[in-house]
């Protein structure tokens, strides 16, 4: 256990969103117009100064982490540690029952809470076009941010469950009263569908419970502690595979991967552009995360006999999602945000089938897919999100020409863009890039199928560039507002939006020209998480200079 | 003819009888009391009898005495109750006090 | 210099390029014209830099070593010539991915190709850009090309390559879409860029195959490993496969058949751009790709590079012959080219294939660069008629510029010659050594190889005649719209560049004699590389011959100090050469020259007997053939062909996906909804008539019980009292 700082900064960290939530509650809401707009003010700027802390305790975590320590199985290894009591009862005939609070980050959270933390960041800039419920509004969106930064820094499961549904229900609301014509529908959906899930995982961790005695995750990693008898003992049995089985898609639901990804195009289109940023940004990363944290090295085993299906979503995930994208184009709504949610299928694919292959380098490049994934995406929605204030349009055939008009805007978008196709010298190209190098050794011919994934993913985002972009603006966008003609003004960004921006370019640049430190930040937990699958699994190229 | 337990408890029997007729039929609740008291009265003339001829002795006697007091005190409660009655219903025919049954 | 100067100094041709870019896209706005002298200086200090490195490496003698060991950071090693570093970039366990430039004589001679081409088309196209809106943004994407393809020319492994080979790819992408306000240039940006990835996705699969056998990118470090007899999979196919994949990479990027379609296209772009680009460095990336991994070829793999070459050769050599867009004959024409270069590569003339490289980036820029030139004067010339109808590129509104524009139709003229093969000029070397390249692997192979010289020689005929009906039809005879007899010559800045590249395509530059190559220092400097390929799956004939094995190193590492000793070493018979196919081809030498001369001459005389002299009408021609011409002026309907399959096949599945998707996969999950609304609904009915009925049943039958028993209770005391006594009385009567 490594307590580097003497502070307890993962609390802070996880809870600081919720004194930031109290604070917004507090804050009297104005009787006439007036006083509202200065209410509404503070509100927001509360968010931003809370979740700006918060940024910096994770920058600070970054810092004082120590690369060489691997955590994943080991207790020692972790760092940050906070492990005290939370729940201790007594029943009868299940007997003992305890749950700790107990949290601690490895190399596969630290990344995720360092995404968490920029997310929900720029995020807040976004928000401010908020204008319904302004208090309602963020005290859940730092009610949601404790959820999510809650699930990635839990190392009990019992915790990990409540964080995770913690951060389901302000997402409900977020949606369902901020957003779209749909958003009812949406909303619902989103929910029920995560919820199959969470029952899936809340049936495995009961079993996992009685196996093991308790729901600290590291001892249901080590097959030694489960006890005799118990239903998930010993390895290869049906039932872990069942329960492996219910973990991943329990997990996938919220990745999303084909085919339980439909709530995604939904949830996005109907979502507010904030907060399709942090569903993207950082939701999506849940699942593979779960995955990584709890689905593989609990079941190995099961791991081992699923592994080829895992590579076959990945693939499936990362072509259909991408064709779907394309497709976007052509039919329906043609919709941006859709076209964005599908491309986010695909590019989740890539994370699943880096995970499948068990390398180092397909491991690592997964997590710093999930990384990238989400800063790129969040910069795309943030994108979507400026021109559809401007015009509150965000179909792909009614605009053109915006690069005249918004030059600032395009490079940005050009950035968020390339990186997304995966131009190197953006941190996009180097984490597909580790993906394939590792998936090939592994499967080659299933890369090679996905290989299709980048010309399909070139030409989506390419037309897209055409056709938003290129060209000539039409005429009814071309002056400025006038209430009267009902045409609108297209400034370029204004200092709000490239706040929310321009952090995150200068993140996907240079992660994509100096990707080490990030690299380094995971080498050692993705290698202890191949050395727990080792035995069970199937992993390309092992012999040394082969 | 000396007169033995026999006759005492044949009185005490018709005494008894009276009482109980009297409560049955009487549908002025005073006259119903009275029954009552005719009832208790019987039991009294028989613990009396018993003192004498059964071997009670003053046991019997201090039944009795008893009983007088709890007759005294049962018919100032139970007048109580009838005043009240009256109070509610400005009579006191017991054949149309049937609220119990609802 | 010291190894670490040289690499330090590479470095920084390779970044200033990269510094311009990032200047004139933050500041070139504010800046205004000065942005372009600025991007022109810093080219200017790059073909300095480069040229002091090019020459120092091609005279000076470098000792094999190493400097520090392969778990450094950085380690630099020299060795057979190539003098490079390798950095860790990346570790994941036991996993180092390492990076790092590398400088050889092929790499020294690309990057004065590059930088002095990118530096003439600076200052072309600060004349020639001038009062475009986006001027400055214009240098900042020359810049960030020129960086790319430095890249791709000091890149020592398969990851820098792939990086840099995006990276030129979406530098194209923007060049060409440079004028995005057109459909049609921001198009073909687009296909560019997608044609282009669908090669690298082959190049990609190649390097993931290398990759997951030897663990490394390094190109040093995958040829020892071939070398040391590991393949791929364990197989001599799963190499040629390897190295197939990898050629993927030089069709999209070279524009070979059959993914040629998108660099015609490309000619939307600003015409410097496709001087630059499309005409002398980027698409001749690819043909530098395949020269620098020609040592893991396999003989397949070879043969399999040699046909698709000489099918690109000939296939857009015959589309050159009925264009009539300017830039369009001199894209075919560049197609073709980069088709022979291939070829060369293809058939183990592994020099003249890269010399040619050298020679035709010189012609063809200058070609561009002059087209440029014309299409200039043309296009003021109608501006100032006002005329925005007239088409500046369509020869058939040009003729007559002879007159106009002396200086660039002598350039035009000179160059012109130097692609159609005429002796003394460089054009003529080059293409002579690889015709006797395929005429001596032709006769080491036999077979159906003969039809690739075959086809290399009606090529040339071709090249000849288009170039010559082009020079024509543009410059001879009388002006055949009034804005073409309204042209005038250009200024200094768009002159000068023809003229240095026109002198350039001398054949002095390269060799004193004129008719023979291999005599000149060119020849000696590049030596065909030892390949690596285990001699069960390799040409014999390209095997480097043992004894000949030491001459080669001094070729390699030393020019200058041997040059005599090198040029006696060619002329002799036997076993000097370095192999087999370096004798045969010595052979055939002078056979080629007289052919290709032959047909050359007998394209050129075609060529003005039809448009110069009329003897034939072209017209009547046309009609004779009309089927011919029309598969011609349709570029074989290769366009077609992929719209009709490839592209509406995507777009289809991709609609179907979609549709699919909303439908299919989102109805089962509305229709799970539904289902469980349906069921919820019927349960709900179920529940409140059948569970709640039966519950109110038995209520029901308490209550009529309840309601029959109840007449007992009167609620009258007299009632109770007599019940209790016939109570007491029964209990007694039961009792005794």
């Amino acid at each position: 256990m490594q307590d580097t700082i003497g502070f307890p900064i993962l609390t802070w960290l996880t809870f600081l969103p919720i004194l930031g939530m109290i604070f917004i509650l507090l804050v009297p809401s104005g009787k006439d117009e007036g006083s509202k707009q200065v209410s509404n003010t503070i509100i927001r700027w509360i968010a931003v100064v809370v979740t700006f802390i918060q940024l910096i305790l994770a920058i600070i975590v970054m810092f004082a982490y120590n690369n060489t320590l691997s955590g994943v199985n080991e207790l020692s290894s972790f760092q940050f540690v906070e492990k005290i009591p939370w729940i201790k009862a007594t029943f009868p005939l299940v007997g003992q029952f305890s749950v700790e609070y107990f949290i601690g980050i490895d190399g596969i959270s630290a990344p995720m809470v360092l995404l968490t933390a920029i997310v929900c960041f720029v995020a807040v800039f976004p928000s401010f076009n908020i204008d319904k419920a302004v208090k309602g509004y963020f005290a859940m969106y730092l009610l949601l941010d404790t959820g999510m930064m809650g699930v990635f820094v839990a190392l009990d499961f019992f915790l990990f469950y409540v964080f995770w549904e913690l951060m389901l229900l302000p997402m409900y609301f977020l949606i369902g009263i901020w957003g779209g014509p749909r958003k009812e529908y949406a909303a619902i959906k989103f929910f029920i569908y995560t919820l199959v899930g969470s029952v899936f995982m809340l049936l495995v961790m009961i079993g996992l419970y009685f196996s093991v005695g308790s729901f600290n995750m590291l001892d249901m990693m080590d097959l030694t502690k489960y006890f005799q008898g118990s239903i998930f003992e010993g390895t290869g049995t049906t039932i872990r595979y069942i329960a492996f089985m219910a973990l991943f898609i329990g997990f996938a639901i919220k990745v999303p991967s084909v085919p339980f990804h439909t709530w995604l195009p939904d949830a996005h289109v109907e979502a507010p552009t904030p907060i399709s940023v942090i569903l993207a940004g950082v939701l999506l990363k849940m699942g593979t995360y779960g995955m990584m944290r709890i689905a593989f090295p609990m079941f190995p085993d099961a791991v081992g006999y699923f592994q080829s299906l895992i590579a076959v979503v990945g693939v499936v995930s990362i072509i259909y999602g991408a064709f779907c994208a394309l497709g976007q184009h052509k039919v329906g709504m043609k919709d941006f945000k859709k076209l964005i949610a599908y491309s986010s299928v695909s590019h989740m694919g890539y994370v699943i089938l880096g995970m499948s292959s068990m390398r180092p380098e397909g491991m690592a490049g997964a997590i710093f897919q999930m990384f990238n994934h989400g800063t790129i995406t969040s910069m795309l929605f943030m994108i979507v999100g400026v021109i559809y204030d401007r015009s509150h349009k965000r179909g792909l055939d009614d605009f053109g020409g915006l690069a005249n008009k918004m030059p600032v805007y395009t490079g940005i978008m050009s950035i968020a863009f390339f990186a997304a196709i995966g131009l190197p010298g953006l941190s996009g190209f180097i984490s597909e890039a580790m993906v394939f190098l590792g998936a090939f050794k592994t499967y080659p011919v299933y890369t090679m199928i996905s290989g299709f994934g980048i010309i399909l993913g070139a030409a989506y985002m390419l037309w897209t560039l055409q056709k938003i972009f290129f060209g000539k603006l039409p005429e009814k966008w071309a002056g400025p507002w006038d209430p009267t003609k009902k045409k609108y003004k297209h400034d370029d960004l204004n200092a709000v939006e490239l706040t929310a921006l321009v952090p995150l370019a200068l993140v996907v640049i240079y992660l994509g020209i100096v990707p080490s430190p990030m690299i380094n930040l995971m080498s050692a937990s993705v290698n202890q998480l191949i050395e727990i699958m080792k035995p069970f699994v199937l992993i390309g190229g092992q012999v040394a200079g082969m | 003819m000396s007169i033995g337990l026999t006759h005492y408890l044949v009185l005490a029997a018709i005494l008894f009888s009276f009482g109980i007729f009297g409560i049955l039929t009487r549908k002025n609740a005073v006259l119903v009391l009275m029954g009552l008291e005719l009832v208790l009265n019987s039991a009294n003339i028989n613990f009396i009898a018993f003192a004498k001829f059964g071997g009670l002795n003053i046991q019997g006697h201090v039944a009795a005495i008893f009983v007088i007091i709890l007759a005294a005190a049962e018919v100032a409660v139970a007048l109580a109750i009838v005043l009240n009655i009256y109070q509610n219903y400005r009579h006191i025919n017991v054949d149309e006090i049937d609220k119990l049954k609802e | 210099m010291s190894p670490e100067n040289i690499l330090l100094l590479s470095a920084v041709v390779l970044v200033l390029p990269l510094l311009g870019f990032v200047f004139n896209i933050f500041f070139g706005k504010r800046i205004g014209k000065p942005s372009a002298w600025i991007a022109v200086i810093i080219l200017g200090i790059d073909l300095v830099l480069s040229s002091i490195l090019c020459i120092y490496k091609l005279t000076t003698d470098l000792a094999n070593q190493t400097i520090g060991s392969s778990a450094d950071t950085l380690q630099i090693i020299i060795k057979d010539g190539l003098i490079h570093s390798k950095l860790i970039w990346l570790s994941v366990g036991d996993v180092v991915i390492k990076i790092g430039i590398g400088l050889d004589n092929l790499a020294a001679i690309m990057l004065i190709v590059v930088t002095l081409i990118s530096f003439l088309v600076h200052l072309f196209s600060t004349e020639y850009m001038s009062g475009d809106p986006r001027y400055s943004r214009y240098f900042a994407y020359l810049g960030l090309f020129t960086f790319s393809m430095l890249g791709i020319v000091i890149a020592n492994n398969f990851l820098f390559m792939y990086i840099f080979w995006e990276l030129v790819g979406i530098s194209s992408y923007l060049l060409i879409g440079f004028w995005y306000e057109k459909k049609s240039a921001s198009d073909a940006g687009k296909k560019a860029f997608l044609v282009n990835r669908i090669g690298d996705l082959g190049f990609l699969i190649g390097i993931l195959i290398l990759y997951s056998t030897f663990g490394t990118f390094m190109f040093d470090e995958i040829f020892d490993g071939i070398g040391s007899g590991i393949l791929p999979f364990a197989s001599g196919s799963m190499l040629t496969i390897a190295g197939i994949c990898v050629f993927c990479g030089a069709i999209g990027k070279s524009a070979q058949w059959p993914l040629h379609v998108w660099l015609p296209d490309a000619m939307e772009g600003p015409t410097p751009v496709s001087a630059l680009i499309h005409a002398a460095t980027m698409v001749a990336a690819g043909v530098y790709l395949v020269a620098r991994v020609f040592a893991m070829f396999t003989a397949d793999a070879l043969t399999f590079i040699a046909v698709i070459g000489t099918i690109t050769a000939f296939i857009s050599a015959t589309i050159a012959l009925t264009q009539v867009d300017f830039k369009r004959v001199l894209a075919y024409s560049t197609v073709s080219q980069l088709g022979y270069m291939i070829m060369a590569l293809g058939v183990g003339s592994y020099t003249n294939g890269f010399f040619h490289l050298v020679t035709h980036a010189w012609f063809k820029a200058a070609l561009f660069l002059a087209s440029g030139s014309v299409i200039h004067a043309m296009h003021h010339s109608l501006h100032k008629m006002h005329d925005h109808h007239t088409d500046p590129q369509d020869v058939r509104n040009m003729g007559g510029l002879r007159k106009t524009m002396p200086i660039t139709y002598l350039t035009f003229l000179f160059v012109t010659l130097a692609i159609a093969g005429v002796p003394f000029t460089s054009g003529f070397l080059s293409k002579d050594g690889i015709l006797a390249g395929t005429l001596a692997y032709a006769n080491l192979t036999g077979g159906w190889h003969w039809l690739i010289p075959i086809l290399a020689f009606s090529a040339a005929g071709m090249t000849a005649f288009y170039m010559f009906r082009l020079l024509i039809l543009a410059f001879h005879g009388q002006p055949k719209t009034e804005a073409a007899a309204k042209t005038h010559e250009n200024n200094f800045v768009i002159v000068f560049p023809l003229i240095l590249l026109s002198i350039l395509s001398l054949w002095i530059f390269y060799s004193p004699d004129p008719t023979n190559a291999s005599i000149g220092w060119f020849h000696r400097a590049i030596v065909q590389p030892k390949t690596a390929v285990p001699e069960d799956y390799q040409w014999d004939f390209l095997l480097i011959e043992e004894n000949a094995g030491e001459s080669i190193k001094e070729h390699n590492q030393s020019v200058s100090n041997h040059s005599e000793h090198s040029a006696e070493q060619v002329h002799h018979a036997g076993h000097h050469y370095i192999n087999k196919f370096a004798e045969e081809e010595h052979h055939f030498h002078g056979t080629a020259m007289m052919l290709s001369l032959l047909i050359a001459g007998s394209g050129i005389l075609l060529a003005f007997l039809i448009y110069q002299f009329k003897i034939f009408s072209a017209d009547n021609l046309e009609k004779q053939f009309k089927p011919l011409h029309t598969f011609s002026f349709r570029k074989w309907y290769f366009d077609e062909l992929y719209h009709y399959t490839a592209v509406s096949g995507i777009i289809g599945l991709s609609k179907l996906l979609a549709w699919f998707d909303n439908l299919i996969i989102d109805g089962l999950v509305n229709l799970s909804a539904a289902i469980t609304r349906v069921s919820s609904y019927f349960i709900g009915h179920f529940d409140n008539i059948v569970i709640d009925g039966i519950v109110n049943l038995l209520a029901n039958i308490t209550g009529f019980f309840g309601g029959v028993l109840r007449k007992v209770q009167t609620g009258q005391v007299q009632t109770y009292i007599a019940l209790l006594i016939i109570g007491i009385i029964a209990l007694i009567y039961f009792i005794f």
